[in-house]
Formats: structure tokens, sequence, C-alpha cells
């Protein structure tokens, strides 16, 4: 399984290139066409990241997450969520590289089959960056009214950190 | 929204950092994290130049639309009013294909690409649609199949069996996906007849 997982994305290159030749198209040609439409839309990007990233990493260097922390730990043990995975849950939606040094912190202190290193598996496998989504996604097309996106996301990732502490004991092994 | 959620970000940021002394550490940040946010461009823009160029063969070769027809019975789901031919419905598929497969740097550039043709059937210019608020949420609780980075992390710190995780963690981003976009449908109807009423 894992020597299989490795060849996903090299499989579906290939994949791609090889079908492509085989309906007869000039897939280098086409490749390059490809690469240049993608070119314009990265520069668009830079604003957005601009001021996610100032945003975030404020955030991270500045403490505000302990404080964050310290005030969602009595609703952490309603729901059953480990304490020690609180401050994965609360970086997970925001940062993206954050949570993945966060989400190694704790394996390495709990260890990857203790109930904390498995709940913070189970984040880290079924969630995205909903920050990042958000702010990429839309800046990327210059709409600026979100509407219902962001409660509605946020929402779906608190679903995920209930249900993650609660199928952790269901599948303990 | 973003707009108070930044503002919110950087003032209790600077409040915490004033109480905690953290004040020469959050300089730095402030400083690091513009050359920050130029590197990460440039990545991510690689990204989308590399699968924009491979997505182009998978499209001219009838990849992509074959992909749209395996998935469109649960697009449709998500998406009624979509038309399953269009080249919305063909990019929309190939990013829930990357997500499914967990490869993460693909699913952002194919994304991109799938609220491109969002907007241009959007009607008005600066405000999300129905379709993109579902299509974000959707990305914001992505569905994995295979968990591929998290696995090789629990291999590394000695996890003989990294994979048994996935069961349990399908359960969660179906949980997540399901309460976000069924979240995302009724906030919409909401927010559209508040609009009607005025």
């Amino acid at each position: 399984m894992e020597k299989i997982t490795s060849f996903i994305l090299p499989a579906v290159t290939a994949g791609i290139i090889i079908f492509g030749f085989a309906k007869g198209i000039k897939v280098f040609d086409c490749f390059a066409a490809g690469v240049k439409k993608g070119l314009s839309s990265a520069i668009g990007l830079l604003p957005p990241l601009m001021g996610l990233v100032l945003g975030v990493t404020m955030l991270r260097q500045s403490g505000a997450l302990e404080v964050i922390t310290n005030m969602l730990r009595p609703l952490a043990q309603i729901s059953g969520i480990p304490v020690d995975v609180l401050p994965l849950a609360v970086l997970s939606p925001i940062s993206g590289s954050g949570s993945l040094t966060m989400f190694e912190q704790i394996l390495k202190n709990f260890g990857p089959d203790s109930f904390e290193g498995r709940v913070a598996s189970i984040i880290m496998g079924s969630t995205e960056t909903t920050f990042y989504a958000v702010t990429v996604y839309y800046g990327s097309v210059g709409i600026k009214k979100t509407g219902i996106t962001v409660p509605a996301a946020l929402l779906a990732d608190m679903t995920c950190f209930v249900v993650s502490a609660m199928s952790a004991g269901l599948f303990n092994s | 929204m973003l707009n108070y959620i930044w503002a919110g970000m950087v003032i209790f940021s600077v409040i915490s950092a004033a109480f905690g002394g953290n004040g020469e550490v959050i300089s730095s940040a402030i400083i690091s994290s513009a050359s920050d946010a130029v590197t990460l461009c440039i990545r991510l823009g690689g990204t989308i130049c590399l699968w924009g160029g491979l997505m182009e063969i998978a499209e001219a070769s009838g990849l992509t639309g074959a992909v749209c027809r395996l998935l469109s019975p649960f697009l449709k789901i998500v998406f009624p009013k979509m038309d399953m031919k269009s080249k919305t419905a063909k990019a929309i598929s190939m990013n829930v294909t990357a997500n499914l497969l967990g490869l993460g740097n693909a699913a952002t550039p194919l994304g991109l690409e799938a609220m491109k043709r969002l907007q241009e059937e959007n009607g008005k210019k600066d405000r999300a649609s129905a379709d993109m608020m579902k299509f974000v949420v959707m990305n914001s609780a992505a569905f994995h199949l295979i968990p591929t980075t998290v696995a090789a992390l629990r291999q590394d710190y000695g996890c003989k069996t990294p994979f048994d995780i996935m069961p349990a963690s399908w359960i969660s981003s179906a949980a997540a996906l399901l309460v976000g976009l069924t979240a995302a449908v009724i906030l919409i109807k909401i927010s559209e007849s508040v609009k009607w009423k005025k």
C-alpha cells in the first residue's frame, strides 16, 4: 500500500500523456499551450496570498492561538476532542503548513497509535485549510462578497473535529 | 466577511503580542510574511502551470469528459442546475478527482480553473454565486480516499499500519461534507429570501 500511493502522481501524469498520445494529440504542443494559460493567473494570486500570509503569520507568532485554544478548552471537553489535539483543530482551518508542524509534534509526543495521534491523523486526513481555499479561490476571480461560504465551511470543519474524535475510538484496533 | 476576519486576525494578534511581550517576534513575522507570500505564489504558480499543461492534453483527448461522466451522478446532487457536458462541470470533476486521490497540489490549480468557469456564468461579478459557495465549501471539506501525506508521516513516526485511519477518516470527511453542503444550501436559501423581502 505504501509503495502504491507514492506512484499515484507519476501514474496520473503518465496516464494523461499516454492517453493523449494514443488519441493522436500533439502532446508537447498541447502541454505548452496549457502552461501559457496558467502563467497569467498565477500573478493575480499574489494580492490575496499576501494578505492571508500576513494575517496567519501574525496569529501564529503573537501567541494569539494559545489564547484562542485556552478559550475553547471547555468546548473541547464537551465534544470529546482531546485537549492536546485542540491546538491542531484551531490551526487547521487557518494554516496548512502550521497544522502540519503541529501534527508532527503530536505524533512525536504521543506516538501515532495513541488516541491523540489517531484523532490528529484523522483530522489531518479529512480537512483542507479553509481560509486558504476561500481567499485563493475567490481572490483568483475577484469575488469580494463571499456570502455564506465561511460560516458553512467552518461548520463543516467543526463537524470533522467532533466526528474524528468519535470515530477514532470506534475503529481502535 | 473576509474584511472583518482579516482585520480581526491582525488586531487580535497585536493585542495578544502586547500582553504576551512578543513584540519583537511579531515584528519580524510581519516582515518575513511578505517574502513568504511571494515564495508561496511562485510555488503555486508553478503547479498551476504544470496542471494547466496536463489538463490541456486531458481535455483535448476527451479524458476530462470521461471522468466527468463518471462523477456526474454525484455532481448532479450538489449542482442540480448544472449542464454536465459544460466546461464548468468538467473542471469541477477534475478537482474532485485530485482530492479523492489525495493530490492536494493538483486540487488547487484544478479548482481555480473551475472557479474561472463558474465566474463566467456568474451574473454579479463581485458576488459569489450559489454554485461557487457550494464548490468552495466542498473544497474546504475535501474528501480524500487516500490520505497520502498523513500516512507517510505516521509511518515516519514508527506506525506499522499507517493506513488504518482510512475508514475513520472517510467517515469524518463524509460527515463534514454532508453538514457543510447542507448548511450551505440552507443558508443560501435563507439569505436569498431575506434579500427578496427587502
